[in-house]
């Protein structure tokens, strides 16, 4: 089929190349260049797709990202939902078709590469027309960084839709001279088909740059498609341009309503006619232009219908001598049509001569005046301010790194813009410290000033009929109408953030560009107020959508978040383990022989570890150095009990609590030397603890003499534990006593183990498994030869790698906790049954305090308790709530408290649990009820120490 | 995305940072002296003003030093860093609401 | 007593090969078991001493680092922090032992700390025609030349992990990434994945 709409000459297109697609399943053809909607609009498609709510269709209103309607689904190279035809540039292969405004996801991961990158700058510019090209060409001469951004395929702005000249130039050329001058400047980036969509603070700016897209099915695959440019500029311009504004009247949503730059865009920028007859309606001059362009084109355009008093003398002139009829004083009051207007209704206003007529049109094209575009200008916290003039808000004062260029500021003529230009991107690069060489020479601007101011009208005067449905659409997107706008102020909201949200105008993906001004119009005629005292809807980011795959970037799979690993990693990879995430860490959580269940490797493992030798990777334990004559003293306010007391070579095991007094991490504390200690956290938090440490010393104790360094991975740490754990150590450690009386429990020891050439270690005598056990410590680079070493000298004991499920096993029958399961910030020491571990005779210590308050002595505080189910094979599950009844009573069932802990125990022959329960100590013996489903699961209170309470195995 | 001026760094962005809360609240000098309401109002209570307030930052992921800043909690504006340790600086009057 | 050094494994010993395939867009190479020492300390006399006792000045500016040759070889300090700094001994023996004995030493009395670091983190040398690309993948610094000249030494997030980026040499593009050992992998594994368009030559 042949475009019929396409004229023989003129656009931006390449007409050598055609591309084929297919919307709606019919096939067409466009050239690169085109947009899909103006591809369309060549084909003489104009019904896009359906309304949301009233399913009428809806056509192209505009062309570019402020059009409200023209929602589209593509469904190949690649489903995305969404998508505006007018910013879509065509491919050859595309398929996509109109969307009844919502689409559709694809079900499938996005096959496409999407990043991110940093980019720091002087001056930022946003927008490449007429003035942002002259700002981003005046700071670079000066020798700033500059970057300039684009949401356009070429630098131009309103210029690609115009035809005029700038001096010698016509000035499509001259956007793209100066665009190549930019891009041929060191320390200059160009950046086109980039939206700046979000302004922050401190000159951060977000843009959307759509790489590959336009390339449709040749888009390389290892190309990013689209990338976030989290820019940090000292200064920005804000050169964004304006957005026209339509006039709301009946039926003004019918395919083949458009604005009338947009129609002067669509023939000067693709060559395109967007019909065969057109009426004009406007309240300015600038529509004027659209129909003299369009009908010295070839376009019938039967008339101008101007709503103010008067219409422009010269203007009209020109008009009249091309047979197109001009009526001031008028208005359009409606339309016929269905799938494309076919009528418009003509009519004089009050107080001007003239009679209703009705003049057949396939296009109607609307002005309403323009709308600066100030949403960035909004995002950076920019003050608006109402022009009475313009019918519009307007960036009000200066901010002291954003300034604004161009039709954004309001001004609508050529010269202004190229001025304002040039002296905001002085100002910019004078601010960012570089005095800017050599003045750019402005062009002179063909264009002629406008004649007469432009008339503010939001809609056409008039009641609707008693009954009929209101089609005078301002939100067309949302199907929002005049009448609820009326609803909103009718039932009582006042500001337009309410407006919005009761109406829901402006809600769409074009954040009501073309609809927000209005409704703050007709909000403010409506409550007989001056638009200067309401306050506009906040801009947000994102100016235009973005879609969740381009700020995902790169951080999705396995980059989503580090996962860290420790030196042993390779060996519990290829030994097939299965892996737990405890913070980002990867730790084995079982090693799985072929065949198990993880019920049976965890059974097999701990029986290893409490019959013979069995050894895990303690690693990710997080180690602190701590050096300094205070070293000591600081870990008596640190810890609950009393570190400064502990002799050179031993080892104590500590609890820290926050100043609340709640348990905050555990773990033991090595001392090295009278003026040094090492400190191990859990896992989960060694940043933490470590951060916890330097707060206190910077802060608030920065007299102590003491210095706190992360070691944690420094080290590989490696339990060995089980009855023959000794021996295996021996073996290894030729140099080192091993016997209990040489090297007994809570020491450590250094020494040499016999691998390669002698590996330096540091073996500790502890045990969180309850048996006996030595904790070697070797850098981690040795860490891998030393596991193997391990294993081939343990191989004749049976030697068994075990994960954390089996660790917490072990732990769990020795009734310790872990900080994070058995504890949640509302538990202190006490409640652990920990009282031990908490010094009576120290002055002071974090968390001390607040143990004397009366809530943290209540009787009938959660107390950590061993749970065993009356029937032996019943499993618990954790987070299960305890009870004190055998029938639950109606609600609300007072609840004892909760399992933290519940596993299948080798050495017990049965299930146990650990749970923290309402006075819980008190309460040992007792018999109380867990609800599993529909079952209350009777168990028998304990004490949390299940095995082998003397130690004896530990210590032996 | 926020920058916050490391008092030895230089501005970095805010993820670089962890936030200490209200800074000048001294650990009391003898606890076991103070009565429970005393001890609580130093573990529970902090201010929450809205404008200038002086906090606790540390550029956790860059040098690890502690330091205090004034920032206007009605606009995020950082008005002023300084030393832990420092008494706040004199900003003058400061009302004006920028939102 | 010097430690075996054949039974070592470095973070990124299985990387080698593909770190290596990144070139010609990306050099990346791990240098490994380097000698690190985490130094604190702030009394003026005390960190001259240690600049002695190494033949290299300590940075006096924050977010630099030295580089000198003295009793030690090639010897790098890093400014971490106002007391704090990052010694790294490039020799490829294992001096670690009398290199923190020699700063113990011109410690002295005063306030300080020295700690053994070596293994905490592995270095990762960067070059090549996009390698301020990549870095602006992923870290918010500014990297220019103009904003960070040679000898600049930040601690920053690269991607999601806390890294020192030293400045080796601004104008070549050359630069030093010390990595925490456990977020090594992940880091490679970023800087491979970046360097997919670059390596095909899109840009």
């Amino acid at each position: 089929m042949s475009a019929t709409f396409r004229l023989p000459t003129g656009g931006l297109i390449d007409r050598d190349t055609a591309l084929r697609f297919t919307f709606n399943g019919r096939s067409m053809t466009g050239h690169p260049g085109d947009t899909l909607a103006s591809a369309l609009l060549a084909n003489g498609v104009h019904a896009i797709g359906t309304s949301v709510k009233y399913g009428r269709p809806r056509g192209i209103v505009a062309a570019g990202s402020e059009d409200p309607t023209s929602l589209v689904q593509i469904e190949q190279p690649f489903p995305e939902p969404m998508l505006t035809a007018t910013t879509v540039e065509l491919y050859d292969g595309l398929v996509a078709h109109g969307l009844p405004g919502q689409g559709r996801l694809a079900s499938e991961p996005d096959p496409a590469r999407y990043d991110a990158k940093h980019v720091h700058c002087d001056v930022l510019v946003v927008g490449a027309g007429p003035a942002g090209l002259v700002a981003a060409l005046t700071a670079a001469r000066g020798g700033a960084r500059v970057v300039v951004v684009d949401e356009q395929n070429q630098a131009g702005g309103a210029l690609l839709g115009t035809r005029e000249y700038l001096g010698e130039r016509l000035s499509q050329d001259w956007a793209a001279d100066i665009a190549a001058e930019l891009r041929n400047t060191p320390g200059v980036l160009v950046l086109d088909r980039t939206t700046a969509f979000g302004v922050y603070q401190d000159g951060f700016v977000l843009a959307l740059q759509r790489r590959t897209d336009h390339l449709g099915f040749d888009a390389p695959a290892d190309a990013a498609r689209q990338r976030v440019w989290r820019i940090r500029a000292k200064q920005t311009v804000l050169a964004t341009g304006a957005h026209e504004r339509p006039v709301v009247f009946a039926d003004n949503d019918r395919p083949g309503i458009m604005l009338a730059g947009s129609a002067r865009t669509f023939l000067h920028r693709y060559g395109v006619l967007p019909g065969t007859r057109a009426v004009v309606f406007t309240t300015d001059d600038s529509a004027y232009r659209a129909a003299i362009d369009l009908a010295r084109a070839g376009m019938d355009v039967a008339m101008v219908v101007d709503a103010r008093p008067a219409a422009p003398s010269v203007l009209a002139a020109r008009c009249s001598a091309r047979g197109i009829q001009v009526r001031a004083g008028h208005v359009v009051t409606g339309t016929e049509g269905g799938a494309r207007i076919t009528d418009a209704h003509v009519a004089p206003l009050p107080g001007t001569e003239g009679n209703p007529e009705t003049v057949d049109c396939d296009t109607l094209l609307v002005s309403g005046g323009w709308n600066p575009v100030v949403h960035l200008f909004s995002q950076a916290r920019g003050t608006l301010r109402y022009d009475s003039e313009l019918g519009a808000f307007v960036p009000g004062e200066e901010l002291p790194t954003v300034r604004v260029a161009g039709s954004a500021t309001g001004a609508l003529d050529l010269t202004s813009c190229l001025r304002q230009g040039r002296d905001a991107g002085h100002a910019a690069a004078l601010a960012a410290g570089f005095a800017p060489v050599g003045e750019v020479e402005l062009p002179v601007s063909g264009a002629r000033t406008d004649e007469r101011p432009g008339m503010v009208l939001w809609r056409v005067p008039g009641e609707l009929r008693e009954g009929a449905p209101d089609t005078r659409f301002v939100d067309l997107q949302r199907d929002a109408t005049v009448s609820d706008v009326l609803r909103a102020t009718g039932a009582g909201l006042r500001s337009l953030e309410h407006v919005k949200r009761y109406t829901t105008i402006g809600t769409a993906h074009d954040q009501g560009k073309t609809s927000g001004m209005i409704t703050a119009g007709l909000v403010a005629e409506e409550l007989g107020v001056e638009l200067s005292e309401q306050r506009p809807t906040t801009f947000r980011p994102p100016y235009t959508p973005v879609s969740f795959a381009a700020l995902a970037g790169r951080d999705r799979g396995e980059l989503h978040d580090p996962a860290r690993v420790t030196a042993l990693h390779p060996w519990h990879v290829a030994r097939g383990a299965l892996f737990e995430d405890v913070g980002q860490w990867k730790r084995p959580w079982y090693f799985p022989r072929t065949g198990e269940d993880m019920d049976t490797a965890v059974l097999r493992e701990c029986r290893a570890a409490r019959e013979g030798v069995a050894l895990m990777d303690g690693s990710t334990l997080g180690k602190i150095d701590l050096q300094g004559r205070d070293a000591g003293r600081f870990l008596d306010m640190l810890y609950t009990n009393k570190m400064s007391a502990l002799k050179v070579g031993r080892i104590r095991y500590g609890v820290m609590c926050g100043v609340d007094g709640m348990v905050i991490d555990d773990g033991t504390v090595i001392r090295l030397a009278e003026d040094r200690f090492l400190v191990t956290t859990t896992t989960g938090n060694a940043a933490m603890v470590l951060d916890w440490m330097e707060e206190w010393l910077q802060t608030e104790w920065p007299h102590l003499d003491v210095y706190a360094t992360s070691v944690t991975e420094h080290w590989a740490t490696i339990p060995l534990v089980g009855p023959r754990s000794r021996d295996v150590l021996a073996e290894l450690a030729p140099d080192l006593d091993v016997g209990n009386e040489a090297f007994g429990f809570m020491t450590w020891r250094d020494t040499v183990l016999d691998v390669g050439a002698g590996v330096p270690a540091r073996v500790c005598r502890i045990s969180f498994s309850g048996e006996l056990a030595y904790e070697v410590n070797v850098t981690a680079w040795h860490g891998l030869a030393v596991w193997e070493a391990l294993m081939a000298e343990g191989e004749k004991y049976g030697i068994t790698p075990y994960g954390t499920e089996t660790m917490h096993v072990l732990r769990a029958e020795k009734g310790y906790p872990i900080v994070g399961q058995e504890t949640d910030a509302t538990v202190t020491p006490q409640d652990l049954g920990m009282s031990w571990a908490v010094s009576k005779k120290k002055a002071d210590f974090i968390g001390k305090r607040s143990h004397t308050r009366a809530e943290n002595n209540r009787p009938d505080r959660k107390q950590l308790v061993g749970l065993l189910p009356v029937d032996p094979e019943i499993q618990l599950p954790e987070g299960a709530q305890v009870v004190g009844t055998d029938r639950l009573p109606d609600p609300p069932v007072p609840m004892l408290g909760h399992i933290t802990s519940s596993y299948r125990s080798a050495a017990l022959d049965r299930t146990f649990a650990l749970a923290v329960v309402r006075s819980g100590h008190e309460r040992v013996g007792e018999t109380l009820y867990v609800p599993v489903g529909d079952d209350l699961v009777p168990v028998t209170v304990t004490e949390s120490v299940l095995y082998d309470r003397e130690g004896a195995r530990r210590d032996g | 995305m926020q920058l916050i001026p490391c008092p030895w760094c230089g501005p970095r962005e805010e993820t670089e940072f962890h936030y200490g809360g209200q800074a000048h609240v001294a650990y009391p000098q003898d606890p076991a002296a103070l009565t429970d309401e005393a001890w609580a109002r130093y573990v529970f209570f902090r201010d929450n003003p809205s404008g200038p307030f002086a906090e606790r930052w540390s550029h956790s992921a860059g040098c690890r030093r502690w330091f205090n800043a004034v920032r206007d909690t009605r606009t995020y504006d950082l008005l002023a860093v300084y030393d832990a340790g420092e008494p706040m600086p004199d900003l003058g009057e400061r009302d004006e609401v920028v939102s | 007593m010097t430690a075996d050094t054949s039974s070592r494994t470095s973070p990124l010993a299985a990387w080698a090969d593909r770190l290596a395939g990144l070139a010609p867009a990306l050099t990346v190479v791990e240098r490994p078991f380097l000698t690190q020492l985490t130094v604190r300390a702030s009394d003026p006399d005390a960190v001259a001493a240690l600049g002695a006792a190494l033949g290299v000045a300590f940075p006096a500016d924050p977010c630099t680092f030295t580089r000198g040759d003295g009793p030690f070889g090639d010897v790098e300090v890093l400014w971490l922090g106002p007391d704090e700094f990052l010694v790294v001994a490039r020799s490829d023996l294992d001096p670690r032992v009398p290199v923190e004995e020699a700063l113990r030493t011109a410690l002295g009395s005063a306030r300080g700390a020295v700690v053994d670091t070596s293994a905490q983190r592995t270095t990762v040398a960067l070059a090549g025609p996009h390698v301020r690309d990549v870095l602006a993948h992923g870290c918010a610094v500014d990297l220019h030349p103009s904003a960070a000249p040679t000898g600049t030494c930040v601690q920053t997030l690269l991607a999601r992990a806390g890294v020192i980026l030293q400045v080796v040499d601004a104008e070549a593009g050359v630069f030093t990434v010390l990595v925490r050992s456990s977020f090594a992998e992940y880091l490679a594994a970023w800087l491979s994945d970046a360097c997919v368009e670059y390596l095909a030559g899109v840009s």
